[in-house]
């Protein structure tokens, strides 16, 4: 006789927790061939604010950690992943060479990632000569708290948006794809034992359309990433809430997630601050 | 105090015209709207009358901008170069004029357009005009947007165009600005700058008007970049406005910046920073320091002195070159700072101002300053720009920070201590884009300002201005 599998109930990732949504609700996800493959939490207003609390709880920590600590915790979020090669493969579904290849670029994109931690404040800051007898000094911060809407691509994409969003200190809330919501699952479990502290990434699973708007509004959020909405009137409907506490803004755009990902998704959630200082003796 | 003989600066340098039209292809043209009057703020006399621009207006100089486009942003970046380092230029041969006209329209010391506005507004674009033919290095791409509608506030009209029209050409973009309602007339002298300068028809159109005409602008499809300073509350309007667009956004909003005076501070220079924190140009500053947060320990020696020094500053005629404190901008401003002081009273903070004379016309405040307040006052969480200061006290260098940062806005903050490392750390903590240690309000052309969280985003000056005017 054939031993029966064990099988993992999918929950949310919320400040270093994995509690199923306080609604109680779930969702059938179904794989390529629309058969059903396990049911995910979806993720209600009050997990929204709870991550959004969880997120800002871990924001003074994070943002305060030295940049090589940060770097260090992402490489080790990239070890992690390539020690379950074989399990994100399995869970992509679809040619198994395919697969592997995307998790191999999303271990990759981590190290690339994680290698910014320490470098971005040299590339965005600056020296500034100004005319008087003053220190002046421009360096970059992070925004703060940050909704991310996970594009569709499961794993690749996911880590894409979520990497240059954390590494410079922010914290966040991600939407995780829709339809392929478990790889973001499975990846929590992998933040869960990369030293990232609780609270940092937050993952919520559930509808897209219900979840962004609240977080678009939510006044403790300082930025919003949109990558993932397809549905233009969605997009629309989130920039303009998000105009209440001026959150900054990344609009969704087609993206190619095997090219060079540049500065853009780290710099859209910075900050330049000046600190002057009179010269004299 | 001493008495002073008036000294004031002669009006004769400005040759004023009875109404002024708008400027869209190199040409002043009417404008379709109803003219309006711009009035001088000290005396209620009216300058001028200037066109309305209405939506057709609008297009119409949209259209100039969209067809100057094409050759500007093919001139090699040299030659771009060149038309702003004469347009500097012409700002210096012309700024005894621009200063006086400035003060007239706008209501601010002579003394401070002369000293503090004109030098900067000419080192703004001399700078920028660096930039023309080096973008390349900056890490920006060279790729300019397009067109730019620009809107900008009356609390530095011409230094306000400076800091949107510099950057915006040096990347290769053309413009249609909006300058303010109550001071439009700097603005209107700058377009005849352009003219003499040879700038080709249709780089800079400038369009007079009201809020209705900001909202043209920034809404006009063919716009590329909107680029606005003013108030938080228009600031939103304007995001809702782009939102579902391509167009790119930079804002620079409100403020409610903590002056922050610790126990070991040269109690003599905080309080000339406190001064000018506040009270310089009326306290129309988006990041005036307009909480002072002052250690408890020394809180009386430190108001003692600061009101020692508030007797001494004079206010009056914004043309006599003794004024440290001019007018209001408006009856709207006046009325609004005059609310809210009266809430402070009425929410039971103390209210002080010192022993001043206000002229019998005009729009004037004294300095005022109010002590007992709490953080959840409306004066110590709402923007007053007018020459009101609100104190609070603080303990511990912790308490200082999270009592900083508590207010949605973050564009600056003020931190006075002789101890070097409390400074840094201080300044780690502040959530704020600009932080002045031992100093307040310095502004220059290569540093860059903006604001965190409600301030808005984006920043001008310096080499990250030039991010806003390129396609990145």
């Amino acid at each position: 006789m054939s031993r029966l599998s064990v099988k993992k109930t999918y929950k949310l990732y919320i400040g270093g927790a994995f509690p199923r949504s306080e609604s109680g609700r779930s969702y059938p996800v179904t794989s390529a061939k629309g058969e059903f493959v396990a049911n995910a939490s979806r993720a209600s207003r009050k997990d929204a604010r709870d991550a959004v609390v969880a997120a800002r709880k871990a924001f003074p920590g994070w943002s305060g950690a030295t940049p090589y600590n940060r770097g260090q915790i992402l490489y080790r979020v990239a070890e992690m992943l390539e020690g379950r090669r074989a399990q994100f493969a399995d869970e992509l579904g679809g040619g198994k060479r395919a697969a592997l290849e995307q998790v191999d670029a999303t271990v990759d994109r981590l190290v690339w990632y994680a290698g910014w931690s320490d470098k971005i404040t040299a590339v965005r800051g600056a020296a500034n000569p100004v005319a008087g007898p003053y220190f002046n000094l421009s360096t970059p911060e992070p925004t703060g708290v940050v909704a991310v809407v996970a594009p569709a691509d499961p794993l690749l994409g996911l880590v894409s948006v979520v990497a240059p969003v954390i590494v410079t200190g922010n914290t966040c809330v991600v939407v995780a794809s829709e339809p392929a919501p478990l790889a973001a699952i499975t990846l929590a479990e992998v933040l869960a034992t990369s030293d990232l502290p609780g609270g940092v990434v937050n993952i919520l699973t559930g509808q897209q359309a219900e979840l962004a708007p609240w977080l678009a509004a939510h006044m403790d959020v300082n930025g919003l990433d949109l990558t993932g909405v397809t549905d233009a009137d969605l997009a629309l409907r989130c920039e303009q809430e998000a105009a209440e506490n001026l959150k900054r803004v990344l609009r969704p755009a087609k993206e190619d997630w095997a090219a060079d990902p540049g500065t853009g998704r780290m710099t859209r959630f910075l900050e330049t601050k000046t600190v002057w200082h009179p010269v004299g003796h | 105090m001493f008495e002073y003989a008036p000294a004031p600066e002669s009006r004769d340098v400005v040759d004023l015209r009875s109404s002024y039209g708008l400027f869209i292809n190199g040409e002043f043209v009417e404008g379709s709207g109803p003219s309006f009057k711009t009035v001088n703020p000290a005396t209620e006399e009216t300058l001028a009358e200037v066109a309305t621009a209405s939506s057709d207006d609008v297009d119409r100089a949209v259209q100039a901008a969209r067809k100057a486009f094409g050759a500007w942003s093919a001139l090699p970046g040299s030659e771009r170069a060149k038309y702003l380092f004469r347009i500097a230029r012409l700002i210096q041969e012309r700024a005894r004029e621009l200063a006086v006209l400035e003060s007239l329209d706008n209501g601010k010391p002579i003394r401070e357009s002369r000293d503090v506005d004109l030098p900067l507004v000419a080192a703004h674009f001399f700078y920028y005009a660096g930039w023309a033919d080096k973008l390349a290095y900056a890490g920006f791409g060279t790729k300019p947007l397009g067109v730019a509608g620009q809107v900008i506030p009356w609390n530095f009209p011409l230094l306000m165009l400076a800091w949107k029209i510099a950057p915006a050409l040096a990347c290769g973009n053309t413009v249609v600005l909006k300058p303010a309602e109550t001071t439009p007339l700097t603005a209107l002298l700058f377009a005849d700058i352009c003219r003499q300068a040879d700038l080709p028809p249709g780089v800079v159109n400038i369009v007079t008007g009201a809020g209705e005409t900001g909202a043209a602008v920034v809404a006009h499809p063919d716009v590329n970049k909107v680029a606005f300073t003013g108030s938080t509350e228009v600031g939103r309007i304007i995001a809702r406005a782009v939102a579902g667009t391509n167009k790119k956004l930079t804002l620079e909003l409100g403020g409610k910046a903590a002056n922050i005076v610790f126990d070991d501070a040269a109690v003599d220079q905080a309080v000339e920073g406190i001064v000018n924190g506040i009270f310089f140009n009326q306290g129309h500053v988006c990041c005036a320091g307009s909480r002072l947060l002052v250690q408890e320990s020394i809180q009386e020696e430190l108001l003692a002195a600061l009101k020692r020094r508030l007797g001494t500053l004079r206010l009056g005629d914004p043309l006599d070159k003794n004024t440290d404190i001019g007018a209001i901008n408006s009856a709207e401003q006046l009325a609004k700072i005059r609310r809210l002081s009266d809430l402070g009273e009425s929410e039971g903070a103390e209210r002080w101002s010192p022993a001043c004379e206000l002229p019998g016309r005009g729009f004037w405040f004294p300095p005022t300053l109010f002590t007992g307040v709490a953080q959840s006052h409306s004066i110590a969480r709402e923007e007053i720009f007018g020459p009101v200061l609100s104190v609070l006290t603080f303990r511990t260098p912790a308490e200082a920070v999270e009592k900083a940062n508590n207010t949605p806005y973050g564009l600056s903050a003020g931190v006075w201590t002789e101890k070097g490392s409390r400074i840094l750390w201080m300044a780690d903590r502040l959530r704020a884009g600009v932080v002045w240690a031992n100093t307040f309000n310095k502004f220059d052309p290569t540093s860059p300002f903006g604001g965190y969280k409600e301030s808005g985003y984006g920043r001008e000056g310096g080499l990250h201005g030039l991010e806003a005017y390129l396609d990145v």
